[in-house]
């Protein structure tokens, strides 16, 4: 017998019983579409985490202070006073890998203006540490070194801290605002960049000159921070490494002595929201496919009953010329259309959730093609696989005894 | 006239736990082209035995069987698949249509399991063999939408579609009332004049007068093998209907 013959008979047979037919199918669309829809919200919210570290620079290199112990005690990074803006220097002049770099020190307190005040933090660097964090400023100028050497009390600001100094929509620029009591004037506004991974608000900040606010806020004469880009994202090893020698030099330490700095990239970040992510979604996926093993599960059962409801026809069948074999692959073929009927809708339905669930989100929507062709491919396993008892059971009826049966 | 059907010494045992059953006792006979053969004897005599063999559903413990001149004895299961679709026509006591199929769907059913048959003579052929029956204008009627005697019609045309060398009707009116079923039997005479051989199992003797030899069975052997004058079951219809007119 011909395939086409074949699949005409075995088509013909589910459509005697539609209702049962789609009712089979249904535990396949359900496990095939939450397998889909699963995979592919893995992969968008790995993406949507993915797209806002990228626009924070995956080149961003971080150096903290860590905790040391100082004559038996541990003291806590808080307290670690070793970093110095001679260590920037020092980066700035030997580093090849790096393209810039700034201090950070950060101040919280209070900001007034007039009437108006909002709680923010004051983050102290060099003139390079809005190209660092990948901000731009919408209006103004960014401060100059000269302001730096002079701890000149200028600053640049959010839209965020804009929006609540400055509640009437006049221009900031030029404005005077205070800062735990010390004055500060306003030479410009950054671009707004909204929230980040975290749901932190990006826009709530106060950029000045270092120097400000380590002598005229702090008190203090080390820093809180370094901030560095690489030359490249592929580069940020090197330049990590870079930074290690460059450091360990600089604080003087004996060679197998812990380091009291700890620098990361925000690549290393990427890759452990990535393994988190991607493990999120294997779960999901491996929850998901237990469904699909009960749907096909529920393919084989309907297909067992449907043998021994239709014994006589399977009688019939043998004694005007169908072999074994037909009968064989008529059940066999029963079940894969079954079972690839319910792939298909179920893919659409899984990619239709996915889209409705990543919309409401707002993240990207991805269509996995492995995920969608690996579907299709179990379905049509899942068909010959859970198809194969009961067709097999078919084929090795008796024609007479099959003919007779009542 | 040319032997269809020749079985010499045919046995049939069947192991029953340690018993052994023998159905058939080393029986032998010949049907030639153009007989209306019926099968006789009561129930255990061994006539269902020996319809599965004839039809090959079965094969032989013993003995040999010619079917068109092709030795059946030792063939596989696959090739007898294939006789049964190339060369025998079946109708059977309950019709063993598909439900929820169309008249014309049942008939072509056996073409189906022909390669050589396209879809366009597929068709052809099942109207031809509709038309054959009298049911030229009931080929989308589904079986649930016909009456016994024609979802019996349905069957028989199916059993014709293959143009097969012998019909095969296993208790063929056992499910229809008299009437019918002398509509039925006027019409496997009507296509044994048009030069089909036909091979009837029935264990109703007014059934077998419609017929032109009898074979009796009894407890596996032949106790007889006679020729009958054929009566015709339109007569023997009309008569019945005169008479109740009367």
């Amino acid at each position: 017998m011909n395939i086409f013959n074949l699949f005409k008979i075995a088509y013909k047979a589910l459509l005697r019983n539609k209702t049962r037919a789609f009712l089979t199918m249904l535990g396949i669309i359900i496990g095939i579409s939450s397998v889909i829809a699963m995979v592919s919200l893995g992969q968008s919210s790995s993406q949507s985490i993915n797209n806002q570290i990228s626009s924070m620079g995956t080149n961003l290199i971080m150096v903290m202070r860590t905790s040391q112990r100082q004559g038996g005690v541990n003291v806590g990074s808080a307290n670690v006073q070793t970093l110095m803006a001679k260590d920037v220097d020092a980066i700035r002049n030997k580093a090849k890998y790096i393209g810039a770099v700034s201090p950070l020190v950060n101040a919280s307190g209070q900001l007034v203006n007039g009437a108006n005040n909002w709680p923010g933090s004051v983050q102290g660097g060099n003139s390079e540490l809005i190209s660092i964090r990948k901000y731009k400023i919408a209006s103004g100028t960014n401060f100059t070194e000269q302001d730096v050497r002079n701890s000149a009390k200028v600053c640049i600001v959010g839209k965020t801290v804009v929006d609540n100094l400055f509640p009437n929509g006049e221009s900031p620029l030029g404005k005077m605002i205070r800062f735990n009591k010390i004055p500060f004037k306003i030479i410009g506004v950054l671009e707004s960049k909204g929230q980040n991974q975290m749901g932190q608000d990006q826009d709530d900040v106060i950029i000045a000159p270092y120097t400000t606010v380590q002598k005229r806020i702090l008190a203090i004469t080390y820093i809180h921070m370094i901030m560095a880009s690489a030359l490249s994202e592929e580069t940020a090893g090197l330049a990590t490494q870079e930074i290690e020698t460059i450091l360990h030099a600089n604080h003087k330490l004996k060679a197998g002595q812990a380091n009291d700095f700890d620098v990361r990239t925000q690549k290393e970040m990427l890759d452990m929201m990535n393994s988190v992510t991607g493990f999120l979604t294997v779960l999901l996926a491996a929850i998901a496919s237990i469904s699909l093993l009960v749907g096909g599960i529920g393919i084989m059962n309907i297909m067992y009953v449907t043998v021994t409801e239709r014994i006589k026809e399977i009688g019939l069948r043998m004694s005007i010329g169908a072999k074994n074999k037909d009968i064989l692959l008529q059940f066999l073929c029963e079940s894969i259309i079954l079972s690839l009927i319910g792939g298909i809708i179920g893919i659409l339905f899984g990619l239709l959730l996915s889209y409705l669930a990543s919309k409401g989100l707002s993240w990207p929507f991805i269509i996995s093609i492995p995920s969608v062709g690996i579907s299709f491919l179990v379905c049509a396993a899942t068909g010959i696989f859970f198809g194969w008892y009961p067709a097999k059971k078919a084929a090795s009826l008796d024609p007479i005894n099959a003919l007779r049966y009542e | 006239m040319s032997e269809i059907i020749k079985i010499e010494q045919l046995r049939r045992t069947f192991q029953v736990g340690s018993e052994e059953v023998h159905a058939l006792k080393g029986i032998s006979f010949t049907i030639h082209s153009g007989e209306f053969v019926s099968i006789m004897g009561a129930s255990g005599s061994g006539k269902s035995t020996l319809l599965n063999i004839l039809g090959c559903l079965d094969r032989p413990t013993s003995g040999e069987y010619f079917i068109d001149g092709t030795a059946v004895s030792q063939r596989t299961k696959d090739e007898l698949s294939t006789l049964r679709n190339r060369k025998i026509g079946f109708v059977f006591q309950s019709y063993n249509l598909l439900p929820r199929t169309s008249a014309l769907e049942n008939v072509e059913l056996p073409l189906l399991y022909n390669n050589t048959i396209s879809g366009k003579e597929r068709r052809t052929k099942a109207i031809t063999a509709l038309e054959q029956v009298g049911l030229h204008d009931r080929m989308m009627h589904l079986p649930n939408q016909l009456s016994g005697g024609q979802q019996q019609r349905v069957a028989i045309a199916r059993a014709l579609v293959n143009d097969p060398v012998i019909l095969l009707a296993d208790e063929a009116t056992g499910n229809l009332d008299t009437r019918t079923s002398y509509e039925i039997m006027s019409l496997f005479q009507q296509l044994n004049r048009e030069g089909k051989t036909i091979a009837f199992v029935t264990h109703e003797p007014d059934i077998a007068v419609f017929t032109n030899r009898t074979i009796q069975l009894r407890d596996g052997h032949i106790v007889g093998d006679t020729p009958v004058v054929m009566q015709s079951a339109k007569e023997v219809l009309n008569n019945e209907e005169l008479r109740i007119e009367n």
